[in-house]
């Protein structure tokens, strides 16, 4: 049997169907159209959260449709839990199978980077690796640790250029993206997130970091990955980023 | 999740009997300035639950100068379910971190069957909304180990189920769980419009002996027309204006019952540079000094 709430919720989501048996307007009168004030407050404070939070994917398909679009996806994914400022995790997919929207593929990954930018910012705080300790090491010793990154770090992997279609889009006179598919590396140096693309392997070098990996295997890894890869290139970005957190040496050989 | 994070110095045991404001991040600068005649800030619990960063980093530094009320949103007192634990434990960590001088939370409901509603939703008044409110108090305060103030909400609409008037309904809640009461004056005066009761007979029914702090906000006028035969517009609870006249009366008039109380100005829609807000403290300062006049 549906309890009063579960009516009254499935109601405030689905206008099409009739406000719940029971309410009224104080005076002993009917309850009109006040069911439609919680109606509207929960649509339109959703839809404003996802505004702030997804600038980017607004702009790509304009505010009018962004509204439309978002009192869809809040009806089927609403907020499992009370922290507005990180709701949409599930945007992303929802985006993916959209069929209204299939003709921009890239979309769904900048709404996940977008995502990524929003945990990365509320993400907990790390103590920063001082970079001296790795130039200090012998190459060996250095190959044979492990390195713990920063809770703010945010790996996003994508077949488009999606670090220059959200500059483009985000960014005074950001360039018109490119065609080559860009991985993206987002570090909380201090309080707000920062994006770089990683070079050929790059990505691959940090989420096997992040899985535990040597550097040395990680190092390898990105190498038959792409030939190409780059290690000084990566650690820059790292370490500019507070993005390593503490090295754990590896066994003596 | 906070354990590794630095804990504030200083931890004030009371919220002061003189003016907050509900905290916005654009006027962290002025606050630390010179926030006079600010005495106490009020954060959105839910706005601080992450892990780290800006947020948790700029209230530790506010919570060593002012005195920090900490104003839940989202734990759906109200809800016909058990509380969310994992909401609860989040609250609660908050609290045992920044150890605030108050915690408030909502007469509604907000969550059912896992979705979150974003919206203060409203409770028909009997016996069993009573014995369900008064079951998850309990368990907050006891998470939390200290009493919290529950706050009426602003209706827009009745339950013909309801059997108490939302004062005697509240009166009891804090007698049975021992908690302090939050009287929002423009929660009353938007309900007295929009249910067709009066505000000031709602005021002098209230306990007042429970209030543990004072809400002023702005609210708005219903864009929509409401069915006919409504005698006046809706007024929204919209936080995005000054505090109507009507309402400083009626604070008046409360202030004559309670004497003066820890009395907070929230705006938080189209949120004003802080000379504007300020203002508004500034009359809210005001009428706790003429409360403490003996008559």
């Amino acid at each position: 049997m549906s309890t009063p709430q579960s009516q009254f919720r499935t109601a405030l989501l689905d206008p099409a169907l009739p406000v719940p048996d029971g309410l009224g307007d104080g005076r002993g009168g009917p309850v009109g159209r006040r069911f439609d004030v919680y109606r509207n407050n929960v649509v339109s404070s959703l839809i404003d959260a996802l505004e702030v939070g997804f600038p980017a994917v607004q702009k790509l398909i304009g505010p009018v449709n962004f509204r439309a679009i978002m009192a869809v996806f809040l009806r089927q994914h609403p907020p499992q839990a009370p922290m507005i400022a990180v709701y949409g995790a599930a945007l992303p997919g929802f985006l993916s199978g959209f069929a209204p929207l299939a003709h921009l593929g890239y979309l769904p990954d900048v709404a996940r980077l977008e995502q990524a930018l929003r945990e990365s910012y509320h993400a907990k705080d790390s103590e920063a690796l001082d970079p001296a300790i790795l130039q200090d090491m012998a190459p060996a010793d250095l190959m044979a640790a492990r390195i713990t990154l920063a809770p703010a770090l945010r790996l996003i992997r994508s077949p488009w250029p999606v670090h220059g279609i959200w500059a483009y889009n985000m960014e005074d006179g950001a360039p018109q993206p490119g065609a080559a598919p860009e991985d993206v590396v987002i570090t909380r140096p201090a309080f707000n997130p920062d994006m770089a693309v990683a070079g050929p392997g790059g990505a691959t070098f940090v989420a096997a970091l992040a899985g535990g990996q040597t550097i040395g295997a990680a190092y390898d890894t990105a190498l038959t990955d792409a030939p190409q890869f780059d290690l000084s290139a990566i650690l820059g970005i790292l370490i500019s980023g507070s993005a390593l957190h503490r090295l754990i040496p590896g066994d003596p050989e | 999740m906070l354990d590794d994070l630095k804990r504030p110095n200083i931890s004030y045991s009371a919220l002061p009997n003189g003016v907050g404001v509900g905290y916005k991040a654009q006027h962290f600068t002025d606050l630390m300035q010179d926030a006079a005649p600010v005495e106490w800030l009020e954060i959105h619990a839910e706005n601080y639950m992450g892990g780290g960063g800006r947020p948790l980093a700029q209230l530790r530094h506010l919570s060593e100068r002012f005195a920090i009320s900490v104003h839940g949103v989202g734990l759906s007192i109200g809800g016909e379910g058990a509380l969310d634990a994992d909401h609860l434990a989040r609250l609660s960590h908050l609290v045992g971190w920044l150890n605030p001088a108050s915690l408030s939370e909502h007469l509604a409901w907000s969550t059912h069957e896992g979705a979150y509603l974003n919206d203060l939703l409203p409770l028909p008044y009997t016996a069993d909304t009573l014995s369900r409110v008064c079951d998850h108090i309990d368990q907050l305060q006891e998470a939390i180990a200290r009493p919290m103030l529950l706050e009426n909400p602003s209706s827009y609409l009745s339950f013909d189920a309801s059997t108490m008037a939302e004062t005697e309904f509240l009166g009891e809640v804090a007698a049975r769980t021992g908690c302090g009461l939050l009287l929002d004056v423009n929660n009353v005066f938007i309900s007295a419009n929009n249910l067709g009761m009066d505000a000031r007979a709602y005021i002098d029914a209230f306990p007042v002996q429970h209030i543990g702090e004072l809400h002023l906000g702005g609210h708005d006028e219903d864009e929509t027309q409401v069915g006919a035969p409504d005698p006046a517009p809706l007024l929204i609870d919209s936080h995005g204006r000054e505090v109507a006249n009507p309402v400083w009366d009626l604070l008046a008039h409360t202030l004559d019952r309670s004497g003066p109380r820890p009395l907070l100005i929230e705006w938080d829609a189209d949120v004003p540079d802080w000379p504007v807000l300020r203002g508004e403290a500034v009359r809210a300062a005001a009428a706790l000094a003429t409360s403490r006049v003996p008559a």
